[in-house]
């Protein structure tokens, strides 16, 4: 019976949550649509890093450097006269290559010292960005990113590109949603949970590890290149080791490990601070209470908003099993 | 060339000036239940990693089914057909049973890639299903592992080392932290799965235990361990006769 009303609402919510973002932006100004990509970009990245962290539970602090390598390659190669539709692939395989090798600090170093070694890889990035002015356009950065066309059909305004990363986040969605499915999934679940009993049982640590960084890079560079072609001006502000702990906390609060966590996260990360931003007094002081609000989050819910449904199902099973024991016992005395 | 399983030559380790194990050699024989006693300190889980790939020996040979596997690493040994257990509990904690089960031996099969595109069980669901049912841990097998009692807890943890079905089996105490009525159990699965034709009548453990009743009573022979040396070998008839065993560790 619960089981069905949960279909029920997982049903309503689905039709919901399709309605919107199919029909919405039709109804939508310029600025809202933009925002919905915004939105979009944000949950293909921390998709990745959602693998990397809450999957296979390696603590990356260096995913924005991968989010910008991504943008730059597509607009370095764009400047040079590619086409989008090479730049895309290209900015995935060289985050997954970059990625590949981030992992193998991961190999030597575990939890807070990964977290370090990954924040000086995010730091060198940066640099690079910032100094290598004959490459990336230093803090002057790389402007007029143009939009691509897709079959002829160009996706220059707001909303075609909106239903252009849409499509794409939809396919990411997809794909990692079918590797979670598989024996993969597990394998990276069981190095998250215990790495030592999985090698034992022949999961090959290394090779999952490696490749929880450079898929979760992967993610990271699709996103940079839509975001390129998005705001259409990328400088290095936007990849710094900030943006990385805030990726970070965007995967945290929305629950790291659960297959929707992103979509959530990514919604309080950008996208939320965004419409508050002219609520007189809340625009200020956004930062603080984002940040208020996550401690308070971690003392409460440590796993996140998706955990509140768990963690509603777990207090009724302990009730329901209390009350189990207290009628057994009353059952005892009374034969007794 | 003996027919041993596991054959463990002269092994030596040493942890600065504190000699560990000191030259310890014994053999396994195919389907058969080993027993290792001894007090704290003796070796036991020196010896135990040093075989297991855990840690690298400084010296002395092991063999298995006649091939060198000396310095192996633990996932080599698995892929080789060693399971283990260690001596806390080790479960996938958020995973449930079935899924603790199933990541057991799912990489035993097929490439890297080519578990990338097969099914979310591997094929494995009958095979958790049977051992699930067989050590009655059917009531939470959809539950995370992490939220079991500790004897729950346990019985994953052993069923787990037998999902691949190893032709060796090395069980750190599997006894330890369980209530008397459930050693009972486990003496009875451990029994029941060295005779599980499943296994070629072949599955032989290794198992240290301080539970002197559980190894008696399941052990074909038992070594005994003092200071990093073997002080003997026998039935537990024999052990429990041996003069030196008992002034040394079982005290009179």
């Amino acid at each position: 019976m619960n089981t069905l009303l949960n279909h029920k609402w997982a049903t309503a919510l689905t039709v919901l949550a399709a309605l919107l973002v199919l029909v919405a932006p039709q109804f939508m100004k310029n600025y809202g649509i933009y925002l919905l990509s915004y939105w979009l970009v944000f949950i293909i990245a921390t998709m990745g890093l959602n693998l990397t962290i809450g999957y296979a539970g390696q603590k990356s602090l260096g995913h924005a450097a991968f989010f910008g390598i991504g943008a730059y390659t597509v607009a370095i190669l764009m400047k040079a006269g590619v086409s989008f539709w090479l730049g895309l692939p290209a900015a995935a395989f060289i985050c997954f290559v970059v990625g590949l090798i981030l992992g193998f600090p991961a190999l030597r170093v575990q939890a807070i010292y990964l977290a370090f070694a990954t924040l000086g890889f995010n730091t060198a990035i940066w640099l690079v960005m910032r100094n290598e002015e004959w490459l990336t356009g230093g803090t002057f950065g790389i402007n007029n990113i143009a939009r691509p066309s897709l079959f002829g059909y160009s996706l220059e305004g707001n909303l075609p590109y909106y239903y252009f990363v849409l499509a794409v986040a939809l396919v990411m969605a997809g794909l990692l949603w079918g590797l979670l499915r598989s024996p993969w999934g597990k394998a990276f679940k069981a190095l998250r949970d215990n790495p030592i009993r999985a090698e034992s049982l022949g999961v090959d640590i290394r090779n999952y590890t490696l490749l929880s960084f450079a898929i979760g890079a992967a993610y990271a560079g699709v996103a940079g290149a839509l975001f390129a072609s998005l705001v259409q001006f990328i400088e290095p502000a936007p990849f710094t080791v900030a943006a990385s702990i805030m990726m970070y906390l965007m995967v945290v609060v929305g629950g790291a490990g659960y297959f929707l966590g992103p979509i959530i996260g990514a919604a309080v990360g950008v996208v939320l601070p965004e419409w508050l931003r002219d609520v007189p007094y809340v625009s200020n002081w956004y930062l603080p209470m984002f940040g208020a609000a996550v401690v308070l989050l971690m003392v409460w819910l440590p796993d996140g908003l998706l955990s509140i449904p768990d963690r509603l199902r777990e207090k009724r099973d302990a009730r329901a099993a209390s009350a189990a024991r207290s009628a057994a016992a009353s059952r005892i005395g009374a034969a007794s | 060339m003996s027919n041993a399983l596991l054959k463990v030559t002269d092994l030596k380790k040493a942890y600065g000036a504190i000699q560990a194990v000191g030259g310890v050699s014994f053999e396994v024989m195919p389907g058969e239940i080993f027993g290792v006693i001894g007090p704290n300190g003796s070796g036991k889980t020196t010896m135990f990693n040093s075989v297991l790939g855990q840690i690298r020996p400084d010296a002395g040979a092991i063999e298995l089914n006649g091939k060198n596997i000396t310095g192996l690493s633990p996932l080599a040994l698995s892929r080789r057909g060693v399971g283990r257990t260690f001596q806390t509990l080790q479960v996938f904690g958020k995973m449930t049973v079935r899924d603790n089960l199933i990541v057991a031996a799912q990489e035993h099969k097929g490439s890297m890639f080519g578990r990338m595109f097969a099914p979310g069980d591997s094929g494995l669901g009958d095979k958790a299903d049977a051992l699930i049912d067989q050590f009655r841990i059917r009531h939470v097998a959809d539950k995370p592992a992490g939220t079991l009692s500790y004897g729950q807890q346990k019985l994953v943890d052993i069923a787990m080392a037998f999902m691949a079905e190893p032709d060796l089996v090395l069980l750190d105490e599997p006894c330890a932290g369980v209530n008397p009525s459930l050693v009972g159990g486990i003496s009875t699965l451990l029994k029941d799965l060295n005779r599980n034709p499943k296994f070629g009548n072949k599955a032989s453990f290794v198992v240290i235990e301080h539970n002197m009743d559980f190894v008696m009573d399941l052990c074909h022979r038992i070594m005994v361990m003092v200071e990093g040396r073997v002080l003997a070998i026998g039935t537990p008839a024999e052990i429990r006769g041996n003069k030196q065993v008992l002034d040394a560790y079982l005290g009179n």
